[in-house]
C-alpha cells in the first residue's frame, strides 16, 4: 500500500471551485483570503464551511433580528437563557440550579434518499449536540412529513424513517416521547425529517465548543473515520434534487446507536473529571467544521496531524478525513498534562480517544498528513465572516390566488356525520400509534405524558438520579398549509399552537427552537417565504415570551424546480413546577363540565375540511391574537395548579369536532367516554364544527363556576359547553355518534392505508 | 444488596437502581460488564434491559462472554436470586441459566405499549407479593421477545411451574389477541427449575411509580426485596 504516499492534491482551479458549490464572487473572495491558490484539501474545506448549511448565509441576514434572550429576569430563575443560539444547542435554566438543553435539526435530503440511515443519524447527530454541552439527553420529538400514502413510495419511506428514528432512538436509550406526522402532495419528491432532542444539566456544567487555551491538547474521540457522508452538508444539503439525485446516495452516513451510547456514557463521565475545556460534535463537515468553530469561538488556532486520526478505511486522503461526516465522533480540547485520564476513561467504554493535535495562538488552521501542510488558512476568515446574502424577494405570483376564498360560493356541509368520520380517517388526523408504538416512548422512567398527548410531559431527575418535583413539557408543531396561504400568519400560529400544547399539560412555556424547511432561496418568491417566515417567528416569540434559543435551517428542499410549501417547525418547551398536578388531554371520568376556552369564529381557510370535503386550499388560515394566546396559557396554568382542571386539549386541526372525539377516546386503550355538547352561535355550522380557529382549548372541570370565574378574570371568553359521559359523541343536533365506531376509523387511519402493498 | 449489571449498551440499568433504590429504598449500584466479581455483599444481580453490544449479532450473544457473567453464573448456581428483564432476560437465555430463546417478533416490528400480565406462580423470590392470577399492568418495549420452546418443552416447564407470567386481557384471559409477539403460550416470563432465576419481557422498573403509569412492578421487585430482606 504505497499508492498514498505518492498520492498528490489534484490541482485546484475556478472551474473545480464550481463544481464545489461555490460562486465566482467565493471563490475570488478565497483567493483574496488566501493570497494564493487554495490546496484541494483547503477548498474542500471553503466549499463546507460556507454551504448554506454550515454557514446559513441566505438566512443570517434575517435570524439576526430574532429575539434570543426573553424578558428580564432574576439570575438563575427559570426561563433564564444560558446559552443562544451559534452553540450546539441552546441552554434555559429551569431553576433549582437546573437547566434544560434543547435543538431541532432536520435530515431531510438523506432520508429522502435512504429512509432508515437517514433518520437514525438525524437522531444520533441531534442527540450529540445535546450531550456534548454535558446534558443527559431525555427526550426525543420527530416531526416528519411524506407524499400521500396512496404512493407506495411513500409507504415506504414512512416505514423506512420511523424504522430508522425507533432503532436507533430505542437502541441509545432515549425516550422518543411525541412528534407529528403530516402528509400532503408536496412532500412527494423530497420529505421532512426533523429531529428534537432535550437534556438536563446542572446550569454551572454546561460545555460549550471552545478551543481555549494555547498548547492544551486537542483529542478526537468515538468511531473511526470512513469514508461516508463526504459533503453531506454541502452537496446533499444545499442543493436541490434532480434526476441525478440516487447518485447522492453514498453522500448518506451510516450510524451505529451501541457507539453512541457508549460515547453519551464516555463523555458525561468524562466531564465530570473536570479536564475538559471544550467539547463538539463533528457533525456536518466532520473534523473540519468543528474545529474550525471551537478554534473561531475561543479566538485560538488549531494545529492538527491527519495520521493522528483513527480510521477504518485504507489509504483516505487528507480531504477525506477533514471532510468526511462519519457518525458517533467527538472534538475535544483538555487542559495540558491532562488528557490521560480522559482517554482512559474512553478507553473503558471501548472507544478511541487520541491527540490529533494542540491549540495555538496564531489564529490559524494548520493541517499535517504524511509530514506535509495540506491546509494552512486563518480560522476567522473562514468559520465566523462566512458570505451573508441579503437575497432578493418578492411575493409570489400567485399569492392573491392562494388566498382568495369566497366563503358564500362554498357548499355548506350537508352531513356533518361523514365529514367528521373522514376528517377522523384522514392520516394527518387519524391515530399515530402505528408510527408511535415503535419507538420506546418510556426509557429512563420519566414519561408522565407520552406520545398521543397534546404535548410531552416528563419528569426532571438529576444526574445522580434524585428525582425532583419538575417536569418539562415540550411540543413540535407547523401547519404548512397556513404557511404556504401566508408563511407570515402561519409561522406565528405555528408557535403560538406549539405553546398552547406545552400550556395544556399546565406548564409555562419558556423558550423555543426551530427548524426552518424552505425551498430553493435563490428564488425570490422562496426567500420571501423565509423572510416573512422569520418575520413571524420573531414576532410571535416575542409576545409569547418564549425566546428562539436554537434552530436549524434546511433550505433547497425542492425536487425538479417543485418547492414544498413553507415548513418553519416550531418546538416550545415549557416548565411544570409540580408535575403532580398536570392536565392530560383526554376525558377521565363521566359527569365533568366541558368548557371551551377561546372563541369560534367563522375560519374555514386552510382548514382540513376545506381540503377534504371540498377539494380546495385556499383563503387566508384563521387568524391569532397573541395576546390572547398568553392569557389563555396564564390561565391554564393557573386551573391546572389550582387542581381545577384534569383535562386540557388543544382545538386544532379539524376544529372542535375532532377535538371532542379525540377528548374520548385518546386515553388509556380501551377507555371511552362520551360528550353531551350544545353549541350556540351566528356563524355556518361547517365552520362552527370544523373550522380551525386558534387560541382554543377544551378544558374539563368539576368546577365549572370556579374555572368560567378564573376565565373572567382572565379576560378569557369561556363557555361551558356540555358534559362528559355516556358512549356517544353528541353535539347538538349534527353528530351523534357511538365513540368506539368513531375511534375504530381514527385507529384505522394510517394502518389501513399501509396495508395496500 | 442488588447488583444491577452494566453492559455496553445498557440503557435501562440506571432505571433500575432508581426503582430498587429511590422508590424501593433498597441499597443497589450499577456493577460494571468487565469485573471479574460481584461486590462483597451482593444479594440479588438483576440484568437489566437495552441492546447490551448493540445486539448486533443476536440479542444477549455477546453479552454472556463478559467476564461478570461467569460469576453471576457461580452466583445463581449457589441459588441466589437472579432476575433478568427484557435484554437481561435474552442474556439469562444465551448463557444457559434459562430455557427457551427470544425470536424476532411475531409482525418483526419493535413494540412498547402497556401490557397485562397474569400471575402464573405465586412463590418466593419473585412473585411472593402476587395473588394467583393477579393482573399486572406492566409495558412492554422490544423488537425481540417472541418466547420460543418445542411444545414438549413448554409442557415440561408448565408441569413445573415454571411459567411466571403470561400475556393476558384486563381481566386476565390468555388470548391470541392479546399476545403482543407471538410468544408460545402467551409467555411473558419463566424461571428455572430451582426457581431461583426467572426473566421476563416486561419491565417492571417501568412500572413502579403511578406517576408514569403503574405500580404493579412494584409486586415483582418487591418480592425480591422481600426475599433478600429475609435473608439479611
Amino acid at each position: 500500500m504505497t499508492g498514498l504516499g505518492a498520492w498528490h492534491e489534484p490541482s485546484v482551479d475556478h472551474a473545480l471551485a464550481r463544481e464545489h458549490g461555490l460562486s465566482d464572487d467565493e471563490w475570488h473572495r478565497i483567493l483574496e483570503i488566501l493570497g494564493r491558490t487554495p490546496t484541494f484539501s483547503e477548498l474542500g474545506i471553503f466549499s463546507v464551511m460556507w454551504s448554506e448549511h454550515c454557514s446559513y448565509k441566505s438566512s443570517r441576514v434575517h435570524l439576526k433580528n430574532l429575539p434570543t434572550t426573553g424578558p428580564r429576569q432574576p439570575a438563575g430563575s427559570a426561563g433564564t437563557v444560558l446559552v443562544g443560539p451559534g452553540e450546539g444547542a441552546g441552554a434555559v435554566s429551569i431553576g433549582d440550579g437546573l437547566a434544560v438543553i434543547f435543538k431541532i435539526e432536520s435530515h431531510n435530503h438523506p432520508s429522502f434518499l435512504s429512509p432508515t440511515q437517514g433518520a437514525a443519524t438525524g437522531v444520533g447527530g441531534i442527540l450529540r449536540d445535546i450531550f456534548s454541552m454535558g446534558a443527559r439527553p431525555i427526550a426525543s420529538l420527530d416531526s416528519i412529513r411524506f407524499g400521500p400514502l396512496d404512493d407506495p413510495k411513500h409507504r415506504h419511506l414512512l416505514e423506512g424513517v420511523v424504522h430508522g428514528i425507533g432503532g436507533y432512538g430505542n437502541a441509545v436509550g432515549v425516550a422518543t416521547v411525541g412528534g407529528e406526522t403530516s402528509f400532503h402532495e408536496c412532500y412527494r419528491g423530497n420529505i421532512l425529517v426533523n429531529a428534537f432532542n432535550l437534556g438536563i444539566v446542572e446550569a454551572d456544567e454546561i460545555f460549550l465548543g471552545l478551543a481555549t487555551g494555547i498548547g492544551n491538547p486537542v483529542l478526537y474521540a468515538g468511531s473511526k473515520t470512513g469514508r461516508d457522508g463526504i459533503h453531506g452538508a454541502s452537496l446533499l444539503a444545499s442543493a436541490e434534487f434532480d434526476a441525478t439525485s440516487d447518485a447522492k446516495r453514498p453522500t448518506v452516513q451510516v450510524g451505529d446507536p451501541f457507539t453512541e451510547k457508549c460515547l453519551i456514557e464516555a463523555c458525561l463521565e468524562a466531564m465530570r473529571t473536570g479536564v475538559i475545556v471544550g467539547i463538539q460534535d463533528m457533525g456536518a463537515a466532520g473534523l473540519t467544521c468543528s474545529s474550525f468553530e471551537m478554534a473561531s469561538r475561543a479566538e485560538t488556532g488549531i494545529e492538527m496531524d491527519l495520521d493522528r486520526v483513527p480510521q477504518r478505511a485504507a489509504n483516505l486522503s487528507p480531504y477525506e478525513l477533514l471532510l468526511s461526516e462519519s457518525q458517533e465522533r467527538m472534538l475535544l480540547v483538555t487542559r495540558v498534562g491532562e488528557e490521560q485520564r480522559v482517554i482512559d476513561i474512553f478507553e473503558r467504554w471501548d472507544l478511541d480517544a487520541v491527540v490529533v493535535g494542540r491549540v495555538t495562538g496564531d489564529g490559524r488552521m494548520k493541517v499535517r498528513w504524511h509530514g506535509q501542510t495540506v491546509v494552512d488558512i486563518p480560522v476567522d476568515p473562514v468559520a465566523a465572516s462566512a458570505p451573508m446574502y441579503d437575497r432578493k424577494q418578492s411575493v409570489p405570483a400567485d399569492l392573491a390566488t392562494r388566498q382568495k376564498l369566497d366563503l358564500a360560493a362554498i357548499l355548506p356541509e350537508s352531513d356533518p356525520q361523514a365529514a367528521l368520520a373522514a376528517l377522523l380517517d384522514s392520516p394527518n388526523l387519524g391515530s399515530k400509534a402505528w408510527i408511535f408504538r415503535q419507538y420506546d416512548s418510556l426509557v429512563q422512567g420519566n414519561t408522565v405524558i407520552g406520545p398521543g398527548g397534546d404535548a410531552a410531559l416528563i419528569r426532571v431527575k438529576r444526574e445522580d438520579g434524585t428525582p425532583t418535583q419538575k417536569a418539562v413539557a415540550m411540543s413540535v408543531d407547523c401547519n404548512p398549509r397556513w404557511c404556504w396561504l401566508d408563511p407570515h400568519a402561519g409561522t406565528i400560529a405555528a408557535v403560538a399552537e406549539s405553546a398552547r400544547n406545552v400550556a395544556c399539560t399546565g406548564a409555562r412555556p419558556l423558550a423555543l427552537t426551530n427548524c426552518l424547511n424552505f425551498g430553493n432561496p435563490e428564488k425570490p418568491e422562496i426567500m420571501w417565504e423565509l423572510a416573512e417566515s422569520i418575520r413571524g417567528l420573531g414576532e410571535a416569540a416575542e409576545a409569547l415570551g418564549t425566546p428562539v434559543i436554537s434552530g436549524n435551517v434546511s433550505l433547497y428542499n425542492e425536487t425538479s424546480g417543485r418547492a414544498i410549501h413553507p415548513t418553519p417547525t416550531i418546538a416550545v418547551v415549557g416548565l411544570l413546577d409540580d408535575v403532580e398536578r398536570h392536565a392530560v388531554s383526554h376525558f377521565e371520568r363521566a359527569g365533568l363540565a366541558i368548557v371551551l376556552l377561546g372563541e369560534t369564529r367563522q375560519e374555514l381557510g386552510g382548514s382540513e375540511w376545506l381540503h377534504l370535503r371540498r377539494g380546495l386550499e385556499l383563503g387566508v388560515p384563521p387568524s391569532v391574537d397573541l395576546a390572547h394566546e398568553l392569557r389563555l396559557q396564564r390561565l391554564l396554568a393557573d386551573v391546572v395548579a389550582a387542581g381545577l382542571v384534569r383535562t386540557a386539549h388543544d382545538v386544532s386541526t379539524g376544529g372542535l369536532a375532532v377535538a371532542l372525539a379525540e377528548c374520548g377516546f385518546s386515553g388509556p386503550a380501551g377507555v371511552r367516554i362520551g360528550a353531551q355538547v350544545e353549541l350556540v352561535d351566528g356563524i355556518r355550522t361547517d365552520a362552527l364544527l370544523f373550522g380551525e380557529s386558534t387560541g382554543r382549548v377544551l378544558v374539563a372541570t368539576g368546577s365549572p363556576d370556579a374555572v368560567l370565574e378564573r376565565a373572567r378574570a382572565a379576560d378569557v371568553p369561556a363557555h361551558r359547553i356540555g358534559t362528559t359521559g355516556g358512549t356517544r359523541l353528541v353535539i347538538g343536533a349534527w353528530i351523534d355518534a357511538e365513540l368506539a365506531t368513531l375511534e375504530r376509523i381514527w385507529a384505522r387511519a394510517i394502518p389501513r392505508r399501509l396495508e395496500q402493498d | 444488596m442488588f447488583a444491577v449489571l452494566q453492559f455496553p449498551g445498557s440503557n435501562d440499568d440506571r432505571d433500575m437502581v432508581f426503582a430498587m433504590k429511590s422508590v424501593l429504598g433498597a441499597d443497589a449500584r450499577l456493577v460494571w460488564h468487565k469485573d471479574a466479581e460481584l461486590p462483597a455483599g451482593t444479594q440479588s444481580v438483576l440484568l437489566p434491559g437495552g441492546f447490551s453490544y448493540g445486539d448486533y449479532l443476536r440479542c444477549g450473544a455477546m453479552a454472556r462472554f463478559s467476564p461478570i457473567m461467569a460469576a453471576v453464573t457461580r452466583f445463581a448456581a449457589a441459588g441466589g436470586p437472579v432476575l433478568g428483564t427484557c435484554n437481561g432476560f435474552q442474556v439469562l437465555c444465551e448463557a444457559g441459566l434459562l430455557p427457551g430463546a427470544l425470536l424476532r417478533n411475531r409482525d418483526l416490528a419493535f413494540v412498547c405499549a402497556p401490557a397485562y400480565l397474569r400471575v402464573e406462580r405465586v412463590a418466593a423470590p419473585f412473585t411472593s407479593r402476587a395473588i394467583p392470577a393477579q393482573v399486572l399492568q406492566i409495558p412492554i418495549k422490544h423488537g425481540e421477545g417472541r418466547y420460543h420452546v418445542t411444545p414438549d418443552e413448554l409442557a415440561r416447564l408448565e408441569a413445573d411451574q415454571q411459567v411466571v407470567l403470561r400475556y393476558c386481557t384486563p381481566t386476565g384471559d390468555v388470548t391470541e389477541a392479546v399476545n403482543p409477539n407471538g410468544s408460545v403460550g402467551n409467555v411473558a416470563g419463566v424461571c428455572n427449575a430451582a426457581g431461583n432465576v426467572m426473566g421476563l419481557m416486561p419491565h417492571p422498573e417501568h412500572a413502579v411509580e403511578a406517576l408514569t403509569g403503574s405500580t404493579d412492578g412494584r409486586v415483582i421487585l418487591g418480592s425480591l426485596l422481600d426475599f433478600v430482606g429475609a435473608a439479611r
